[in-house]
């Protein structure tokens, strides 16, 4: 075991418990913005699929590397942007909904 | 180029931007604004990957960048809000198919090379390249079958759980071969992907209709962990925070939906719901039903002074949600309070109904959550039940031997009145009879749920 890899668990662990405390807290009315926004930021996978496409490996990694950078970057756009068309779709009342309790 | 501290630097203010982003998301006000900062992190993470001196030629990642650009904003603009969970399903796998080649090319890489993994990197790879093909082709399949290109229902055949397990056991020992000996022919690593991506669509098709919300949250989950295992293999911390974030998101998700149903999550997984004949539902025999007309059910939603409208996954597949907000507005006008009432499953994943009713223009602070608004049926003069059916038999409540015994529902039956917006009398998707159509308190209008709205719309105009 090296180095790396503890201090990568660790950051894994520790991101996962802010994640969690998080999303806990969103309403559930916004899960389906969400979860197409958590899943834009999994896209964050480009990083590895542009260092791989660039690095010069050979034409079979170029190859994989460019299918990884066009899958990541779908995922990046299309969920940055589909998350963006729902939200701007959400809007308050104009007149303040009467209090329930 | 900047310096390799900078670049870490950087990368954790990318970091740091998707946190505050996910954060934003706790208010509707703020999410929009949220949603871009995450967005800006996202490009900072690029920018930073594409001054890295690792990157040698940029014709490729042009090319990639402006065609995956093009592609997932097609996507995003001509989707239907009826069609997200697809959306989600299919950006999943890509998520999770991007992980998995980020993955190969480098474990191809080492070998080609003669460098000899250390056994940290050896192993992750491993867990990335297995984890990416079981998400990207589960999307795939969860895809299809929202799509109704497969059916929804799920897919079983016998011994399927043996043949699973074989599977698993399979990659595994294949992995750790790997891992172990030093040289090991290329097919052995080859095999191990072909067998995850097999896995992958195994561990979906038996899983079918009202249980594909878990799915997709689930799978939300994986692509998150696939790209943290990237960051074990890149060593790059950015896509293990990254990844850890929204591998926690898809298992809150997973989890609230699971409860929604009173389900375990090796339940959903494992049980093959729809398969199982309901096996004591009341029988229908013997009991009537109140049925109405649009004129008689105008006049009481008219004179209501607070109405809860109970929409179901038929209101959206009737495309009515237009004619509920003008029913809305027609009430209100009238002196009445109008609110929704949201059961978690009451679309085809989490948020999807909120979504379906913010789109047309329903203000998302008329939408309530079912613990918010259970007590408050009591006082509701109308309970407007709209192409719903499980989410309020009450039977969830009262009868042991229902399939949905125990499922948390919305008491719709403890309202004054109950009108149900209904095609016909057939079951729900659970295949189950519904006591609250024939309470002596409920009222049937039959018809296209559109049809009928539209048709109290203007009775109500004339009230």
């Amino acid at each position: 075991m090296s180095e790396a890899l503890i201090g990568g668990i660790v950051v894994f662990v520790l991101a996962t418990y802010l994640g969690a405390s998080l999303i806990g807290r969103v309403p559930s009315t916004l899960h389906t913005p969400l979860m197409s926004g958590a899943n834009a930021v999994s896209g964050i996978t480009i990083v590895g699929a542009l260092l791989v496409a660039g690095a010069g490996f050979g034409w079979l990694s170029s190859a994989l590397g460019f299918v990884a950078t066009v899958f990541a970057m779908m995922n990046v756009v299309g969920g940055y942007a589909v998350t963006d068309r729902m939200l701007q779709m959400f809007r308050k009342s104009e007149k303040p909904v009467e209090g329930n309790k | 180029m900047i310096t390799p501290w900078l670049e870490r630097l950087l990368y954790l203010v990318a970091a740091v931007l998707f946190i505050i982003g996910i954060k934003r998301l706790q208010s509707p006000e703020t999410a929009r604004g949220g949603n871009q900062l995450s967005a800006v992190g996202m490009l900072l993470a690029i920018l930073v990957t594409l001054s890295s001196r690792a990157i040698v030629s940029y014709g490729t990642i042009a090319a990639g960048l402006v065609v995956g650009s093009a592609l997932g904003l097609w996507m995003a603009k001509s989707v239907k809000m009826t069609s997200m969970p697809q959306m989600v399903a299919l950006l999943n796998g890509f998520g999770g198919g991007a992980s998995l080649l980020v993955a190969m090319v480098e474990f191809l890489h080492l070998r080609d090379t003669g460098l000899k993994a250390t056994l940290d990197v050896a192993i992750t790879t491993q867990f990335g390249v297995f984890i990416g093909a079981v998400t990207l082709t589960g999307s795939i399949i969860a895809f299809l079958k929202l799509q109704e290109m497969l059916s929804g229902r799920p897919i079983t055949f016998p011994a399927q759980k043996t043949v699973n397990a074989l599977l698993f056991l399979a990659i595994l020992v294949l992995g750790a071969w790997i891992v172990i000996v030093p040289g090991v022919p290329v097919a052995a690593f080859l095999a191990l992907v072909a067998l995850a991506l097999v896995l992958g669509v195994m561990l979906v098709i038996p899983i079918g209709g009202a249980d594909m919300p878990v799915v997709i949250s689930l799978l939300n989950s994986y692509s998150g962990i696939a790209a943290a295992m990237t960051g074990f293999v890149i060593r790059n911390e950015v896509l293990i925070i990254s990844g850890a974030l929204v591998g926690s998101s898809g298992i809150i998700l997973s989890q609230i939906m699971c409860k929604a149903m009173n389900r375990s999550l090796a339940n959903v997984l494992f049980g093959a719901f729809g398969a199982t004949v309901a096996s004591s539902a009341k029988s229908s025999a013997g009991l009537t039903v109140n049925t109405t007309s649009v004129e008689d059910a105008a006049v009481q939603l008219a004179y209501a002074q607070l109405v809860i409208v109970v929409p179901g996954y038929g209101l959206a597949v009737a495309q009515a949600q237009h004619q509920v907000r003008e029913l809305m507005e027609l009430i209100e006008k009238q002196g009445g309070v109008v609110k929704f009432a949201i059961h978690p499953v009451a679309g085809r994943m989490p948020g999807h109904m909120n979504v379906l009713l913010a789109e047309a223009n329903i203000p998302y602070d008329k939408l309530f959550d079912m613990d918010d608004i259970n007590g408050d049926f009591e006082r509701a003069d109308v309970a407007l039940v709209i192409g719903a059916n499980d989410v309020v038999n009450p039977a969830a409540r009262s009868d042991p031997g229902s399939p949905i015994y125990g499922m948390p529902i919305l008491n719709a039956d403890h309202a004054k009145r109950i009108i149900v917006l209904k095609r016909g009398m057939s079951a729900g998707f659970a295949g189950i009879e519904n006591e609250l159509f024939y309470d002596s308190k409920t009222q049937m209008l039959f018809g296209d749920a559109k049809g009928s709205l539209t048709k109290l719309v203007a009775e109500i105009k004339q009230v």
